[in-house]
């Protein structure tokens, strides 16, 4: 069943505070994610995600493409605090990381119908949208 | 520390068993068109005398695994087996209309989209039974796609040895530099599976890279 997002309404930028999926198992934080993503909004999470849910994010996406009208995917980029630190401080940040979660990291979620590309290197993110 | 020794120590005689039985499953990792397929097909080429599958400019070739079994290659009197998995590109959009810039018909750009997403299912699936990978990176392109560091971030949680090859050197905007900056925990060798150039060194890699996994 072809369903419609809601993509192609005003952009929406939807700032998520780390609190607000750390609680949440795997499935609840796609689930939240996705449900913004089809509203056509760009998230902008404070932390980020583990590998394993990343990958589960892309594979509930491509789940998505061609059943949902217009839905193209995601774009997707995370920056993180623990990068290019030296040896010791790389621990001291991987100590903190087990105790309250990658908080000091930034993710940028958005659908691909609006968000062109996202430019990344270690230091930043750029977001590139689709002309409107 | 002592359950990690003891950890590490179980590993290394899973893989020593799993590689006197040839059993090394080797997966091929990356983005679309970064050059997966051409580099097995070079390797099967190079020992085998045939190619794995079919290559093209347009995004999304590979839209299924491919595999080669017991794909055997030697270097100074030492051989060295494994199972060659080719494995669609990853990608987190897929838009048909991309598809049709290259030429294809609106159906056919359509239906190869649809296999796309089913590739790239497939691909994930797949990083639960590989045990070793090499991912392969277009070095004329920006290394730090998130697409990229997912695909290690899922390969180093499940503690599976990574080699990171440098393809297609033979472009003018190529740089192996910029890759082993992007990833300089990881050993990274430059070449281009086009031409054949860096095939020697990573054939020497490969050797010692299967030998830290045993």
């Amino acid at each position: 069943m072809k369903k419609r997002s809601g993509l192609g309404k005003d952009l929406t930028i939807h700032f998520m505070p780390y609190s607000e999926i750390a609680g949440e198992d795997t499935i609840s934080r796609i689930k939240k994610i996705m449900g913004l993503i089809l509203e056509g909004k760009i998230i902008i999470l404070q932390g980020r995600l583990k590998p394993e849910e990343e990958t589960k994010l892309i594979e509930h996406t491509m789940t998505l493409v061609g059943n949902i009208k217009g839905f193209q995917g995601i774009e997707i980029a995370a920056i993180s605090g623990g990068e290019n630190k030296n040896l010791f401080n790389r621990v001291r940040y991987n100590i903190a990381r087990i105790l309250i979660g990658e908080q000091d990291a930034v993710t940028i979620i958005g659908p691909a119908t609006l968000v062109k590309e996202i430019k990344r290197n270690p230091k930043k993110i750029e977001l590139m949208l689709e002309g409107r | 520390m002592v359950i990690k020794i003891i950890k590490n120590f179980a590993r290394r005689i899973f893989f020593a068993l799993l590689r006197r039985k040839g059993e090394i499953k080797l997966g091929f990792y990356g983005p679309p068109n970064a050059g997966k397929t051409s580099l097995a097909n070079r390797i099967c080429k190079d020992w085998m005398g045939e190619e794995l599958g079919k290559v093209s400019k347009i995004p999304h070739e590979t839209r299924e695994v491919q595999f080669k079994e017991e794909v055997e290659i030697e270097k100074d009197g030492k051989k060295l087996k494994f199972k060659l998995i080719d494995t669609p590109g990853i990608a987190t959009k897929i838009d048909f209309e991309n598809f049709m810039k290259f030429g294809l018909k609106k159906k056919e750009a359509q239906k190869r989209a649809k296999e796309a997403t089913h590739g790239i299912i497939e691909s994930i699936k797949w990083l639960d039974d590989v045990n070793a990978v090499i991912i392969v990176l277009d070095s004329s392109m920006n290394p730090y796609s998130q697409v990229n560091v997912t695909i290690i971030g899922n390969l180093v949680a499940r503690e599976i040895p990574i080699l990171i090859v440098a393809n297609k050197i033979d472009l003018k905007k190529a740089s192996t530099k910029k890759v082993a900056v992007a990833f300089p925990e990881y050993n990274v060798v430059g070449i281009s599976a086009k031409t054949g150039k860096g095939m020697d060194e990573f054939y020497e890699e490969l050797f010692s890279f299967v030998r830290k996994v045993g």
